[in-house]
């Protein structure tokens, strides 16, 4: 059902954690629904120095968690806005149709953390 | 450890059917000696079907196409027969999604169903069907055991009830049928579906016990085969491999389920030893010999599935991830679990491909993929997985 990208992201996850002083924090999903991931970044110089998450659901949800901070590790913010759901499933070699909407949500709480980061900061000023 | 969701074929079975694709390929309703052989072999097989579930007559049992289409006849062939008498059905909220799509088919054409609930290990609550029960009910279809949480219903009981107030009682034995002893009459049943492919017999072929006297509309018309109950040129490959399944259910019953039933509660007392907030899903006794349904709090069941099939362990999930429906399972629901409890249940069914080593195994892994699962989890409260 899965291509080897996903089962080697879901056997070996990458970034797996919390980062207690996170700059952002972001969650989507829902327990109820089976598909709920928390993403936390640390922000240098405007780009994403560090990135863990904590996923709850499916195989695909823990893959693209996995391969969402792969591919925004280091980004700047406003690059890593451009990740799409689309972006993390390529890279993945591809997903089941029925999995596309339901457990790929990482992209989603990596704009929800960017934009928390973003707020903390403005209400700072 | 998916038995469920599949059974391989007996060798017995397929050396039993061979002759009947090449060398006895005749026609049932010919005339000739080829028309004979066919004939004989069908009654032959449909005496050790009746002698599986220790029904009176041969006659009483009915081929058709499998567990679906047995449990369509049934309920359908009783509700379009009887509907001048009423047109209420009685069923209960554990269903096959067969028997659940069925009804919700009568339901547009006019019919009344009632679903029954159960209780938190999955028993039909007696008191609620009988209180259900109007002077329009026509039938109480009820699954004999849940091929899903294991549950074995109080058969014999809700046959009573189902008599005392003049309603035939169908029974979807499909997941029970070859597993553990039934008795068609004993237990106060009137119909009951069998698959053969769920007791290492072929696909596509199944049968629907209908005790004599029962009432029931074909829902097939065609050449009138099978008494008029099944019309269609008949099976016989899978009729005869449905027969010696039958036969070598029968005979093994006994042993093979003290012996899944040994394995069963080894892996269900071993998971809950070892493995902290896991649950067992059903009735811890009134159960299928072969079923263990587990529930393991804070983790998903796909990514339970996964990580076990990395490992060599083929099993099944109530999660909503796993069906095409995306919602957890229907039944799980129903014994009162919540949606993520649901969502992190993995079912065992073992059959006789499994042995204690396989338990054994599956005791050795499995606390270390519910431990990794929890480790990446964001529901997991941090002092259970340090």
């Amino acid at each position: 059902m899965y291509s080897e990208k996903v089962m080697e992201h879901f056997m070996h996850p990458r970034n797996v954690g919390e980062i207690p002083d996170a700059d952002g924090v972001g969650t989507v999903g829902n327990p109820v629904c089976g598909d709920l991931m928390t993403m936390y970044i640390k922000v240098k110089d405007d780009k994403l120095a560090d990135i863990k998450f904590k996923t709850f659901g499916c195989g695909a949800a823990i893959a693209t968690s996995s391969m969402t901070t792969e591919l925004a590790i280091g980004k700047t913010l406003e690059e890593a806005m451009k990740i799409t759901r689309a972006d993390v499933a390529k890279n993945l070699g591809g997903l089941p149709p029925i999995k596309m909407h339901c457990s790929n949500l990482a992209a989603d709480a990596l704009h929800e953390a960017i934009k928390n980061y973003q707020k903390k900061k403005e209400a700072k000023k | 450890m998916d038995h469920g969701a599949g059974m391989p074929l007996d060798s017995r079975v397929f050396e039993a059917m061979k002759p009947y694709f090449f060398e006895d390929y005749g026609n049932p309703s010919s005339s000739h000696s080829f028309g004979n052989s066919a004939r004989n072999a069908i009654e032959a097989s449909r005496e050790k079907v009746a002698q599986l579930v220790a029904a009176e007559k041969p006659q009483e049992v009915v081929f058709t196409s499998g567990g679906t289409e047995s449990n369509n006849l049934a309920i359908k062939g009783v509700a379009y027969r009887n509907r001048e008498k009423g047109n209420h059905i009685i069923t209960t909220a554990i269903e096959h999604i067969s028997v659940i799509n069925i009804c919700k088919f009568l339901q547009k054409q006019g019919f009344e169903v009632s679903y029954v609930p159960v209780d938190k290990q999955g028993v039909v609550d007696l008191e609620k069907l009988e209180a259900a029960i109007n002077d329009r009910t026509i039938l109480i279809s009820v699954m004999y055991a849940n091929g899903e949480i294991g549950t074995i219903q109080p058969i014999r009981e809700i046959g009573k009830v189902a008599h005392e107030n003049q309603v035939i009682f169908h029974v979807d034995a499909v997941a029970a049928a070859g597993k553990v002893p039934i008795n068609v009459k004993e237990e106060n049943i009137d119909l009951l579906s069998i698959s053969s492919n769920d007791m290492y017999g072929p696909k596509g072929v199944g049968a629907l016990y209908i005790k004599k006297g029962t009432k029931v509309q074909p829902i097939i018309q065609g050449g009138g085969q099978e008494r008029g109950l099944r019309s269609g040129t008949e099976n016989i490959p899978g009729i005869v491999g449905m027969g010696k399944a039958a036969e070598i259910a029968k005979r093994k019953m006994e042993a093979e389920g003290k012996r899944l039933t040994r394995l069963r509660d080894k892996l269900i007392k071993g998971v809950l030893d070892k493995i902290d907030y896991s649950f067992l899903n059903g009735h811890p006794t009134e159960r299928l010999p072969g079923n263990a349904n587990l529930r393991f709090s804070y983790i998903e069941g796909e990514s339970l599935i996964l990580g076990l099939d990395m490992l060599g362990v083929q099993v099944s999930s109530g999660s909503a991830c796993t069906s095409k429906t995306l919602q957890p399972s229907h039944v799980l629901l129903a014994i009162g679990l919540a949606h993520e409890e649901a969502h992190g249940s993995l079912v065992f069914t073992m059959g006789k491909q499994n042995s204690e080593e396989d338990v054994d195994y599956v005791l050795e892994v499995l606390p270390d993929v519910v431990k990794r699962l929890r480790t990446l989890s964001p529901l997991t409260p941090k002092e259970i997985v340090r």
